[in-house]
C-alpha cells in the first residue's frame, strides 16, 4: 500500500485517486480473483463440499478428462454458443438498424421488444415449459400438428428450444447496442454513398456493416461470454436433458458439484469454462484490433 | 466518439438528425429492416400475450378454452393462490438483496471509475482497470464453488449477505466500463476550473462527476437491478431454508409444487416480473440510451 500513497499527480501532490479504486478492488479480489484462483486450486483436491478438503494431486483432472462425458459436453457449449451467435447476430443487426431509423412507431415497437430483457431466464424457462407442452401447450391448444411436438423430450427438439429462448430473451439488448452503433456512424457516409448512386441494400452492406465492426467484436464478446453461463435457463427448462443433449459445462459443473458431490472435477469443469472465456475473449479482441474506443471516425 | 448523453435527446430537427438516412423518407422505407421488426415483435408478444391471458383463466377455463383466446371471465384467483403462499417473503428477501447489493456496487464502481478516468497516468489505476477488464471475459459463474467455500468459511451461508457480497463483486466489471466511458465525457475544463477553485478530488467527485453523469448512474442502478433481482445462480447454491428464497429461485420450487396448475404458475411469473415492470415504465429511456451509450463505442 505504501505504493499506493507515493503516488503523485501533475502537480507533484498526493492524490487519493488511488484509493477511491480500493473499495471496489476489495470486492472484486475477495468475491471475484481470489475465487477464480480458488477454483484453479480447487481442481487439484478431492471435497465433498462439506467434509474437508484433501489435496489429491491431478485424480480429479484424470476424472474428468478420462469420462466420456466430456467432448459431449464441449461440443453442447460449443453448439449452443456457435448457434445462438448465428442466430442472435443478424437478427440483432437487422433490428438495430431498423431502430436507428426513424419511423414514427419505433418508439411503441422499443416499448414492447425489451419487455423479454426484464424477465429472469427463470421466470421465461417457467413459462416456456407450459407453453410447450405437448397436451396442454399452445400446440395442443391450437390443433396445430407441428406445434404440439414433444419439444423437450427429442434431443433435437431440446437443443433447438433452447437456442430459441436465449434468442427470446437476448435479441432485445443486442439490438439496443447495434441501434447505439448504427447511431453513431456519421451521416456524411451516407450522403457520399448516395451521390454515388448506391441504393438501401448497397448502403447497408458497404457502409452500415463494415462501420459496425467494433460494436460487432462488443456484442459478440457479451452474447459468446454469456453463453458459457446459460446455467439457470437450461437448469429449469430441460435439466440438461433430455439424457445429455442440452447439458453444458456449466450445468455439468454445478450437477457433479453440487448434486453428486464431486467438488473437485467440477472445479476442473469450472477451469475448463474459464479458459474458454478468455481464450475467445482474446481472439475477439485479437480480431478488433487494439482499441475499440477509435473505431467508427474514418472519414467523418 | 462524442456521444453527450447527459440528458434524454428527444427532438433534434435538423434533416441530418442521426439515425435519417437518406433514402428512408416517407415512400423509400426500409423495407427489410421494417419485415424484421414486425416479425420480431410477433415472436416477443405472442408469449407474453400468452402468459398474460392464462394467468388470468380459471383452471378448468385453461383446458377447454383456446390457448390465445382471452379468459371468458376473468378471475384473480390464481394471483390470490400465489400471494398466499409466502411469495411475499420472497419478495422481500428479493427486495433486500437488490437494494443491499446495487447500492454499494454502483458507489464504489463509480469512485474506481472516477479515480481510472482522472488517473490513468498511474499504473496502479491501470492495473486496476485491465483486472475488472479481465473480469468482463471470465463466466463468473464458474468461481461458483469458491465463492461456496469462502461463504461456509465465512459463516454466511444462508444468509441473504451471503447473496449480496458475491452481486456486488460480479457487478463491478460491467459498472465501471460504463461510468467510466460517461466520466470520459465531462470536458476537461470543467475539472481543471474545479481545480482551480480549490476543490479536493472528493468534492469533485461528488459536486461535479456525479451530478453530471447522473444518467450512467442511473442506467448502471436499472441494469444491475435488474441482473441481481432474476439471479438465480447464487441463490440456488448459498441458500438453502425457504426463509432465505428469493423470487427465480421461488418460481422454480412453484413449478415442483403447483406442477400442472399452469394458470397459477404463470401468474407467479407475472408477480415477479411485476416490480421490473414498474422500473422499466418509469426508466425506460434512460436505461435504454444509458446500455447504448455504454456499449456501442
Amino acid at each position: 500500500m505504501s505504493a499506493l500513497t507515493g503516488s503523485t499527480g501533475r502537480e507533484g501532490r498526493r492524490s487519493i485517486l488511488p484509493w477511491l479504486a480500493v473499495p471496489a478492488l476489495l470486492f472484486f479480489v475477495g468475491f471475484a480473483l481470489v475465487p477464480l484462483v480458488g477454483v484453479f486450486a480447487l481442481s487439484f483436491t478431492t471435497w465433498d463440499g462439506i467434509g474437508t478438503i484433501h489435496p489429491s494431486g491431478l485424480t480429479s483432472w484424470r476424472a474428468v478428462l478420462t469420462n466420456p462425458g466430456l467432448p459431449h459436453a464441449l461440443w453442447v457449449t460449443f453448439l449452443v454458443m456457435a448457434v445462438s451467435w448465428a442466430v442472435q447476430t443478424p437478427a440483432s443487426i437487422l433490428l438495430g438498424t431498423f431502430l436507428a431509423g426513424r419511423q414514427r412507431y419505433r418508439a411503441v415497437l422499443s416499448l414492447i421488444y425489451f419487455v423479454p430483457l426484464l424477465l429472469s431466464s427463470a421466470a421465461i424457462a417457467v413459462a416456456y415449459r407450459a407453453l410447450l407442452d405437448p397436451n396442454f401447450g399452445l400446440g395442443a391448444g391450437l390443433g396445430f400438428e407441428w406445434l404440439s411436438k414433444d419439444w423437450l423430450g427429442r434431443p433435437w427438439l431440446a437443443f433447438g428450444v433452447v437456442v430459441f429462448v436465449v434468442s427470446w430473451q437476448f435479441v432485445p439488448f443486442h439490438s439496443l447496442i447495434y441501434q447505439g452503433g448504427v447511431q453513431q456512424i456519421p451521416q456524411s457516409l451516407y450522403e457520399a454513398a448516395q451521390l454515388d448512386g448506391a441504393g438501401q441494400i448497397r448502403q447497408f452492406f458497404s457502409i452500415t456493416l463494415p462501420q459496425l465492426k467494433y460494436t460487432i467484436i462488443t456484442s459478440s464478446t457479451l452474447m459468446v461470454i454469456g453463453s458459457l453461463t446459460f446455467f439457470d435457463l437450461i437448469f429449469v427448462l430441460t435439466e440438461g436433458g433430455p439424457g445429455d443433449a442440452t447439458r453444458v459445462l456449466a450445468l455439468d459443473m454445478y450437477k457433479r458439484g453440487f448434486q453428486a458431490e464431486l467438488m473437485g472435477p467440477a472445479s476442473a469443469i469450472a477451469v475448463i469454462l474459464v479458459l474458454m472465456g478468455l481464450a475467445i475473449a482474446l481472439l475477439l479482441r485479437r480480431l478488433g484490433g487494439r482499441d475499440a474506443g477509435e473505431s467508427q471516425l474514418e472519414g467523418a | 466518439m462524442t456521444t453527450t448523453l447527459t440528458k434524454p435527446q428527444p427532438q433534434k430537427t435538423t434533416p441530418r438528425e442521426r439515425g435519417h438516412r437518406p433514402g428512408a423518407t416517407a415512400h423509400r422505407r426500409n423495407w427489410l429492416g421494417g419485415l424484421a421488426g414486425w416479425l420480431w415483435l410477433a415472436v416477443v408478444v405472442v408469449p407474453l400475450y400468452w402468459i398474460l391471458i392464462t394467468s388470468l383463466k380459471a383452471r378448468s377455463n385453461y383446458y377447454a378454452s383456446n390457448p390465445l383466446a382471452p379468459p371468458t371471465d376473468p378471475t384473480l384467483d390464481n394471483y390470490e393462490l400465489v400471494l398466499e403462499s409466502d411469495f411475499i417473503s420472497y419478495f422481500w428477501n428479493s427486495v433486500v438483496v437488490t437494494a443491499g447489493a446495487v447500492v454499494p456496487a454502483v458507489a464504489v464502481s463509480f469512485m474506481a471509475a472516477y479515480a481510472i478516468v482522472r488517473g490513468w497516468r498511474m499504473r496502479f489505476l491501470r492495473v486496476v482497470n485491465g483486472m475488472f477488464l479481465m473480469g468482463l471475459a471470465i463466466p463468473l459463474q464458474a468461481t461458483a464453488i469458491p465463492v461456496y467455500l469462502i461463504i461456509i468459511k465465512l459463516q454466511l451461508y444462508d444468509s441473504l449477505l451471503a447473496l449480496i457480497l458475491p452481486s456486488i463483486a460480479f457487478a463491478i466489471p460491467l459498472s465501471v466500463l460504463i461510468l467510466a466511458n460517461f466520466i470520459r465525457d465531462v470536458p476537461k475544463e470543467l475539472f481543471d476550473s474545479m481545480r482551480v477553485d480549490g476543490a479536493t478530488e472528493w468534492g469533485t467527485l461528488w459536486r461535479l462527476a456525479a451530478p453530471l453523469t447522473r444518467p450512467a448512474i442511473l442506467t448502471v442502478t436499472i441494469f444491475n437491478a435488474l441482473t441481481i433481482w432474476n439471479g438465480f445462480l447464487l441463490p440456488l447454491i448459498l441458500t438453502q431454508s425457504p426463509s432465505q428464497r428469493t423470487l427465480p429461485l421461488a418460481l422454480w420450487t412453484f413449478q415442483g409444487e403447483y406442477g400442472v396448475n399452469v394458470p397459477a404458475l404463470l401468474a407467479a411469473v407475472v408477480l415477479t416480473t411485476l416490480p421490473l415492470i414498474i422500473l422499466y415504465a418509469f426508466g425506460r429511456r434512460q436505461l435504454l440510451s444509458g446500455l447504448t451509450a455504454g456499449f456501442s463505442r
